[in-house]
């Protein structure tokens, strides 16, 4: 009986999956709905509020040294906001290690402003009331390099050894589900639900996921840094947290956007 | 207060394009934060938007208004250089006003 009911179902199935593969050949242009909806605010992204806030975060004296960012230095010499990201994650030799926007800033607000490392860290993320520094000067330093043309070289054995170490955790398979990050972005042209999730191993798949980030999620209300993208992944492959500018986090960035290279950077974009 | 908002207003033949991006929480009222309490209701419940004295749009919203909502509509009537304005007020009777040159 249930041998009989399961080959029933198997039938059924395979016949769904026949009809969705026919409906999807003809329904290709509209195949992209966050795409559509892109293009349906045009260019109206609520991540400007984050630009704004940002901006005014850079300018502003804090912390207990009541300085501002202007003299952080985001690897374009201290001060330098335009088309610093597009040079990012670089190595650094002030703090003799890589670094992705998020550690930078991080290490700009404990080495400029004396915030302490703890207390900069409360708010990683945002969640409604509770705004994050870290999203809002992201995307306000990531505005600053809009159009630019993303160049991460590994000229350095630190960003080398970075880039390896990250491409080794992009194929590591773990977890109680035996994920690993190519398991759903080391394939061109598959999809999981409705998402078409780009193949980061590669230019073009990984230049349309980096060039975006930071990006405005329709879904959140927030504007989300890759340091959330990356850790969010982790939480759904159900490994270990990845921790906020951690030396894995820094080096899965570096992989990624060394694959991006070339890309135009297109962020803070918007995404689902 | 209020945050502020964006406005763009295109001139496009005799009709006017206009587009508000506004920065608003539009807490529903029904979601519940970490600890398990409820996040207050705090959602824009009017908004007018008014050029050369006449209004030319007014609208009751609810809760199920996206959050930071791009309002999007069109009217006639308008000259390039007239100012439309638009004024939102909310569920804790916050009111905001902005103001753009219609290009």
């Amino acid at each position: 009986m249930i041998a009989r009911h399961r080959t029933r179902a198997i039938a059924g199935l395979a016949f769904a999956a026949l009809t969705a593969a026919s409906s999807i050949v003809l329904a290709q242009p509209e195949d992209d709905p966050v795409a559509e909806y892109r293009a349906m605010m045009g260019d109206d992204n609520p991540a400007e509020f984050w630009v704004m806030r940002g901006e005014a975060l850079w300018t502003t004296p804090r912390g207990p040294a009541s300085v501002s960012l202007e003299q952080c230095d985001l690897g374009m010499g201290p001060g330098v906001v335009k088309g610093a990201y597009a040079h990012l994650p670089r190595y650094f030799a002030d703090a003799g290690e890589v670094m992705d926007l998020e550690t930078r800033l991080l290490h700009c607000m404990v080495t400029l402003q004396g915030i302490p490392r703890e207390e900069a860290l409360k708010q990683r993320f945002g969640d409604g009331a509770r705004e994050s520094d870290f999203e809002a000067l992201a995307a306000f330093v990531a505005e600053e390099s809009r159009g630019q043309m993303l160049d991460v070289p590994l000229d350095n054995p630190a960003m080398e050894k970075a880039y390896a170490l990250g491409k080794e955790m992009f194929f590591y398979r773990a977890g109680t589900h035996d994920f690993s990050c190519a398991t759903c972005h080391g394939q061109t042209g598959v999809r999981i639900r409705l998402q078409q999730l780009p193949n980061i191993s590669e230019a073009e798949g990984a230049r349309a996921a980096y060039s975006g980030w930071p990006a405005y999620r329709v879904s959140q209300g927030e504007v989300r840094t890759m340091q959330w993208r990356l850790q969010d992944c982790f939480r759904q492959q159900r490994l270990p947290q990845l921790e906020f500018g951690s030396e894995a986090s820094i080096a899965l960035t570096t992989y990624i956007a060394h694959n991006a290279n070339g890309a135009v950077m297109d962020a803070p974009g918007m995404k689902r | 207060m209020g945050n502020p908002m964006r406005i763009r207003a295109k001139l496009d033949g005799d009709v006017v394009d206009a587009k508000v991006l506004m920065n608003h929480a539009m807490e529903t009222g029904q979601r519940k934060d970490a600890s398990g309490a409820l996040v207050p209701a705090h959602y824009i419940t009017k908004v007018i938007a008014s050029c050369n004295g006449k209004t030319v749009l007014e609208a009751d919203w609810g809760p199920s208004v996206s959050r930071n909502p791009l309002l999007g509509f069109r009217f006639r009537g308008a000259a390039a250089g007239d100012t439309l304005s638009v004024t939102w007020t909310d569920s804790m009777n916050d009111t905001r006003t902005d103001e753009a040159v219609i290009g």
